[in-house]
């Protein structure tokens, strides 16, 4: 779904080479029309996929959400917003978007400045730079059900890993229950998917790092800029464009937060660790109260459209500027 | 892109690419019906007997059932209990169920009858399931009608370590829930974790609160209120109390909130490995501990839920429920004989031997060996009341919600009252 909003999409005209210019207007126009239906055909495939697979079904889950349906035949038993005032006086429900913005904080706050320390120590020179890489980055790789497995054995309470590596250094004291304590459940939580993520993010700022121009750090340099100052008026404006695509991408893994949750908890201890797709799938496959479960996961496509806009109308809009100008400027 | 040739041919090729999408995509919506051109029939079992020895036993009764009908072929397959519920939904919603599938009976089997989707099984098994032990056959029976054949039959109760008992001086198993209560308070006088709970997974937890309201308020107590959409009255508020004072005295295993049942950090893998001395469980309890633990052997024991003092249940009426098989509607002839296979004395002694199921052909009774389970099924035979697990008997909703309240009851984050009027509530929402 994220990809649906990312900005490369509309540098998909530009293909369009320069017309010679001996060739009669008629033959021109004949060609448009055939590379116009190319493009019909090879999209066709891909649009009777989308609409079939991704919009019908949102559709549908869209109308669902106003009736009372258990998810045997179609829906019948209308109750207008019933489902959605339901949801909004729901303490799960209203708990589900809290944990949500503290997920959102944390992942920007912590986890995000700190792909990019690990990405700007990386992008010196330094041996075994690869290996540290290839490491921080291998987390991303596996899947999140195999890490929830994991990070369970990990971090339980007395036998596992945690504790243990705790106790053998006498820190006995900070081994707690983890997972199992309401309390320490999101923390816990958020480190799993800090160790799992950041590499990625990490990946992203070197790419971005390496695509910085040398001469401008060594311009500063001879200006006598410090570290600090070459990294924040020199590296930090020209990373802009990945660190807004990465926080977009952190965000909207966040809102959507579910394999790892399901996997470790189940939205436990007492609810402590439930996300809104958690509880949308306990409602939608435990208690098949299919209708209302379609109204949560509406709510959840609303907060993600409404984010997803209104970040590439006021946030992303420089970098797209930048694509849109080089379509009208004809490639140059 | 300049050649207008290649322009067209591009242009076939994505019409040929859309038009084999469009065929990929009608396809999807296609039938796969058993049946096939040389006569041979497979049909589709679902189970979720994961664990071993069951899983191999199985298997292999399938290749003896393949043998005996050499023109059916069974394909087996088996997922875990929760993955197993999950995928039934989503089979639900398309409107296609296995051929053979796993039931506990109740509301759930029942949804899916309304649904049109399962088998009337009255009048096909007739000829072998009248002979069958009759309580092992009521969680499938619905309005008069029969909708399963069990295989398993079984009830909740308490699994102890003899050896740990003994260790805190408990001579002889409570009869009483205050006997009981002082039990808990004599292990862990001698340092004991007296019981392990799942706390991660719910259900386990549910069974107490059930228990209790069934000593409280009787065995139809529990059948009447979800009828009646109304779970308030006050032996349900005193069972909850009753929870509470055993949540009181911090009986559970450390982090149990977090544990999950039959995994290596589990509930059963605590008992199984010494760690707790109880856990409150199913006649699979001593299978599951030696699976995901050591299992105790001889040191293992089973007692029947005590009695609560003053309490209109007695300590006879049995909480549990079985093991059965559904057929998808229009199911095949062979489905129909493989259940009268499984339901056969020859099959049960196997089963009953190998994998410690309680005996659905009263034939089969003379197989069981394990002390423990003998002790279930004396129980079971002389029961003078029966309650189907609740997760199973009502509304999948309303059962969710008694996990859920019964979770939070135990976490402490709801009162007793608070449980009764979530439950009623949910149960009123319901049509």
């Amino acid at each position: 779904m994220t990809s649906t909003f990312l900005p490369d999409q509309r540098t998909g005209r530009d293909t369009d080479p320069p017309p010679p210019a001996a060739r009669a207007s008629r033959g021109r126009a004949r060609r448009r029309a055939v590379n116009w239906l190319t493009a019909v055909g090879f999209q066709l495939p891909a649009l009777v996929l989308f609409i079939g697979l991704v919009l019908l079904p949102m559709l549908f889950a869209l109308y669902a959400g106003f009736f009372r349906w258990g998810g045997f035949g179609m829906p019948s038993d209308y109750i207008g917003g019933d489902n959605f005032t339901r949801l909004f006086e729901d303490p799960v429900f209203l708990g589900d978007l809290w944990r949500c913005l503290v997920l959102v904080v944390l992942s920007l706050a912590l986890q995000l400045p700190f792909a990019l320390a690990m990405a700007v120590l990386l992008n010196q020179k330094l041996r075994g730079r690869a290996v540290y890489r290839m490491l921080f980055f291998a987390p991303y790789v596996l899947s999140e059900a195999i890490t929830g497995v994991l990070f369970s054995m990990v971090f339980a309470p007395d036998d596992g890993l945690a504790d243990n590596a705790l106790g053998a250094v006498g820190l006995d004291g900070l081994g707690g229950e983890w997972f199992a304590d309401p309390s320490w459940v999101m923390a816990t939580l958020f480190l799993v998917m800090t160790w799992k993520y950041f590499g990625f993010h990490m990946m992203l700022y070197l790419a971005g790092l390496q695509s910085i121009p040398r001469e401008l750090t060594e311009a500063a340099l001879i200006d006598g800029a410090g570290p600090w100052q070459r990294f924040r008026n020199v590296t930090l404006p020209l990373l802009a464009p990945t660190l807004r695509i990465s926080v977009f991408l952190s965000v909207i893994g966040a809102i959507q937060l579910f394999d790892l949750v399901w996997v470790v908890t189940q939205g436990g201890p007492d609810h402590h660790s439930e996300t809104m797709a958690v509880t949308m799938f306990q409602y939608g496959f435990k208690r098949y109260q299919v209708g209302y479960a379609s109204a949560i996961s509406v709510v959840m496509f609303g907060i993600c459209l409404v984010f997803a806009l209104a970040y590439q109308r006021f946030v992303l809009r420089r970098d797209l500027e930048g694509a849109t100008t080089t379509m009208r400027g004809g490639g140059a | 892109m300049g050649d207008p040739g290649l322009s067209r041919r591009g242009f076939l090729a994505a019409t040929a690419a859309a038009g084999v999408g469009m065929t990929a995509l009608s396809g999807c919506g296609g039938d796969s019906d058993g049946g096939s051109s040389d006569g041979t029939t497979t049909i589709e079992w679902w189970n979720i007997s994961t664990t071993e020895p069951a899983k191999s036993v199985w298997a292999s009764l399938a290749k003896k059932f393949e043998a005996q009908n050499p023109k059916v072929k069974i394909k087996i397959v088996q997922l875990e209990n929760e993955a197993y519920k999950s995928k039934m939904t989503a089979l639900i919603a398309s409107g296609k169920l296995p051929d053979i599938f796993h039931t506990w009976g109740g509301g759930v089997l029942k949804q899916q009858v309304d649904a049109g989707l399962v088998e009337d099984l009255t009048d096909r098994t007739k000829d072998f399931a009248d002979g069958l032990l009759p309580v092992t056959k009521e969680p499938y029976l619905l309005d008069e009608k029969v909708y399963g054949i069990p295989f398993d039959m079984g009830m909740i109760g308490f699994w102890y370590n003899k050896a740990l008992f003994k260790k805190a001086g408990i001579s002889a198993p409570p009869t009483t829930w205050d006997g009981f209560l002082d039990a808990v308070r004599k292990l862990k006088a001698e340092n004991i974790t007296p019981l392990a709970l799942a706390g991660k997974e719910k259900w386990p937890g549910m069974y107490y609160w059930a228990y209790l309201a069934m000593r409280t308020a009787g065995a139809d107590a529990l059948q009447k209120a979800a009828d009646d959409k109304d779970f308030t009255s006050d032996e349900f508020v005193q069972a909850g109390q009753h929870l509470q004072d055993l949540v009181d005295l911090q009986p559970f295993q450390k982090g149990f909130l977090g544990a999950a049942y039959s995994t290596p950090t589990g509930q059963a893998a605590a008992v199984g490995n010494g760690k707790a001395a109880m856990e409150l469980m199913g006649q699979w309890a001593p299978v599951v501990e030696a699976d995901a633990g050591k299992g105790l052997g001889d040191d293992l024991g089973f007692f029947a839920f005590p009695a609560v003092e003053g309490g209109k249940g007695a300590i006879t009426e049995v909480f549990g429920g079985g093991g059965g098989h559904a057929l998808r509607r229009d199911a095949p002839q062979a489905a129909v004989d493989f259940l009268k296979f499984f339901a056969s004395e020859t099959t049960d002694k196997v089963l009953v031997e190998e994998t410690g199921t309680l005996p659905v052909v009263p034939a089969a009774e003379s197989a069981i060996k394990d002390p423990n389970i003998k002790a279930v099924q004396a129980q079971l035979k002389a029961a003078t009341g029966f309650q189907l697990y609740l997760d199973q008997a009502y509304a999948p909703a309303v059962g969710q919600e008694v996990n859920d309240s019964v979770a939070a009851l135990i976490a402490g984050s709801k009162s007793p009252e608070q449980v009764t009027q979530s439950i009623t509530k949910t149960a009123k929402e319901e049509q």
